[in-house]
């Protein structure tokens, strides 16, 4: 008798508390959508909606005065046009190799002078207040804007510039160098000016999670300082090392300001060929051409990340 | 191989961390050195092991003095205070560490990698990683990977301070074990006397920078040099006679009837019952030096002894001690 009533006793205490309990998940569950809303907001109406409107403009017609609402695959075509007949590459072909050309100059280059920036005050700057300040300075050069910084080179790299006239002036050259400025390495130039910063910003702070300890305890192992660097801080330092990267290769394959001045608007890319049909309203034009540029730089994106993920494996 | 320390020495701008200590460390001794926080315990592990630059003085590890020498060189490998196992790689990878940066090829390291996780008892998780294991399997990775290349000085920092009590004590039977059987020297740097009693043949107590005494745990604890060192390994009362200051051990303390001639009156301020024996506090006005307060002692009875005779807080009885426990401390 008392076995059976046990179970009814122990339950009628326990359903309204279940109950009680429910509400409250579901209330704090409706209170986490609250806080996540205004982000949410932002990114639907910042990144999702204008994502699908390129999306759907680029399947749009257009002719010389206006652009048509409609389906149509012209302008990928158009973007490929011979690219699938001649023996010769076709335009897009030929942009994307130049820019891609860019992309991974400026890659290497930012990688290496961001790594051993950061390696420089992560592991030789003892002082915090030091290493502070001179993260600080890294950033100096975005105090101003970017065509301003590019700008100011051309003073230092022109045919009459400083760099030019100094190499005439103790007679190391006759006649002034001409691809100093509106060259391709004017170009990479300035792209390695204005992204090492973020190459810089994420490897730093990877690298400043490296316990000292672990140095400390490849040296005791006998591995040498190129054997550490090789073995310890690298692998360790690889997700500084993506997401930099990531920002690297998604600015230099966008761009079409620096590779116009630097190039002195004769080199041709990607981006540029997006800002040139803009301006004679081809909006549809441009759009595929944005599609197609953002499936290029997303598959550059997931085939690093794959790569960096194989690594770990080995 | 034995160690030598030659009034080795480290400053750090004007502070002195390490003041000229001299110390000798038989082959295959277990050694710790023994000290509260900031006595250069620490800096003289690195100094011996070469994790720190020597400001005076010379170490010397079998025929040689190491000077500015790589660990590797020296044939010491150490075991750091939170284990330091490369977070990248597996505990084989870990433990295969040095051997691969000596260019050892991959199948003859990962077995040697494996026999010595083998060692520690750690071989069936052999591919996880570090994050994956408990502290005490991140020290015995530790322990195998500081093993690995064979060295003949294992320089140990404060291994066990991050383990909880119960696995400590585990830890300290599987490193004398180890120890024992591989007869490697051993220097092990605690601030607990009770794992430098439980461990070392030979206890190094240090305090500011230099050696107060350096014996066996049985004359450290039985003939204490200094009152640092009565104080600092415990269960000693230090006492300052007009003629001498001494140390006795608290279990030799006799209250009551037994106090004999000597005894002073001394004030009961504390009982604690410790299970097989009783800690009683004691205040004592005729103990206390030029009489300044009354010194605090303590009195370690058996539990026998003291139901025997209880006391209770406040009971003001006499205090003595036997003469033969009584040990003159140098001054």
């Amino acid at each position: 008798m008392t076995d059976l009533a046990l179970p009814a006793l122990a339950d009628a205490p326990a359903k309204p508390a279940a109950a009680g309990l429910t509400a409250r998940t579901r209330r704090a569950r409706a209170l986490a959508y609250l806080q996540a809303a205004p982000m949410a907001l932002v990114f639907l109406v910042f990144f999702v909606v204008p994502l699908a409107l390129t999306l759907m403009v680029s399947f749009w017609e257009y002719n010389e005065y206006e652009i048509i609402p409609a389906f149509t695959l012209q302008n990928y075509a158009d973007i490929f046009e011979g690219c699938l007949s001649g023996s010769d590459l076709c335009t897009t072909a030929r942009t994307y190799l130049s820019t891609l050309k860019f992309c991974f100059l400026t890659w290497a280059f930012t990688l290496l002078i961001g790594f051993t920036v950061a390696y420089f005050l992560t592991f030789h700057v003892r002082s915090p207040t030091t290493q502070m300040v001179l993260f600080l300075v890294c950033t100096i050069p975005f105090w101003t804007s970017n065509v301003i910084r590019m700008i100011s080179w051309i003073p230092l790299l022109g045919r009459n510039g400083l760099i030019n006239d100094t190499l005439r002036g103790i007679g190391l050259i006759d006649k002034p160098i001409d691809g100093l400025l509106y060259s391709d390495f004017a170009v990479v130039l300035a792209f390695v000016h204005l992204n090492t910063v973020f190459m810089i910003v994420p490897i730093f702070n990877s690298m400043a999670r490296i316990d000292r300890s672990l140095i400390e305890a490849a040296y005791d192992a006998g591995a040498t300082g190129w054997q550490t660097l090789w073995n310890v801080i690298v692998p360790l330092a690889k997700p500084g090392i993506a997401i930099g990267s990531i920002f690297v290769i998604t600015l230099v394959m966008g761009d079409f300001v620096t590779v116009g001045v630097m190039g002195g608007q004769q080199i041709a890319s990607v981006g540029k060929i997006i800002q040139v049909q803009m301006s004679v309203l081809q909006f549809p034009a441009a759009a595929a051409n944005a599609v197609v540029l953002l499936c290029a730089v997303m598959v550059m994106i997931l085939t690093m990340s794959r790569l960096i993920d194989l690594r770990k494996e080995l | 191989m034995d160690v030598e320390l030659i009034r080795l020495t480290k400053r750090y701008g004007g502070t002195l961390a390490v003041d000229a200590i001299d110390l000798k460390v038989p082959s295959g001794a277990y050694c710790c050195l023994l000290g509260p926080s900031g006595c250069g315990k620490t800096t003289t592990l690195r100094m011996i092991g070469g994790h720190e630059t020597v400001s005076g003085g010379d170490v010397v590890i079998g025929p040689k003095a190491v000077g500015d020498a790589t660990p590797a060189q020296r044939g010491t490998a150490m075991m750091f205070q939170s284990y330091a196992l490369f977070p990248h790689l597996t505990c084989r990878d870990n433990v295969a560490f040095s051997l691969r940066m000596r260019g050892m090829g991959k199948a003859e390291r990962r077995a040697k990698a494996m026999a010595m996780l083998d060692l520690v008892q750690m071989a069936h998780l052999a591919d996880r990683l570090p994050a994956q294991l408990s502290g005490g399997q991140q020290q015995r990775v530790a322990l195998a990977r500081a093993l690995v290349t064979g060295p003949k000085v294992l320089l140990l920092d404060e291994p066990l301070s991050a383990l909880d009590p119960f696995l400590r004590v585990r830890m300290r039977v599987e490193l004398k074990r180890i120890q024992a059987e591989l007869g490697l020297t051993f220097i092990h740097v605690t601030h607990s006397q009770e794992e430098a009693m439980a461990l070392s043949d030979l206890v190094v107590v240090m305090n500011a920078g230099r050696i107060e005494q350096a014996a066996d745990p049985r004359t450290v604890f039985e003939r204490p040099a200094t009152a640092f060192v009565a104080r600092f390994i415990g269960g000693h009362n230090v006492i300052t006679l007009p003629d001498a200051t001494i140390a006795v051990r608290a279990d030799r303390m006799r209250l009551g009837a037994e106090a004999g001639d000597g005894a002073v009156p001394a004030r009961v301020v504390a009982v604690e019952y410790q299970g097989t024996s009783v800690h009683v506090g004691l205040e004592a006005e005729g103990l206390s030096p030029s009489g300044g307060g009354a010194s605090p002692v303590t009195a370690i009875l058996s539990d026998g002894a003291y139901s025997a005779r209880p006391v209770a807080l406040g009971d003001v009885i006499p205090l003595g001690w036997d003469a033969s426990a009584a040990h003159r401390l140098q001054a």
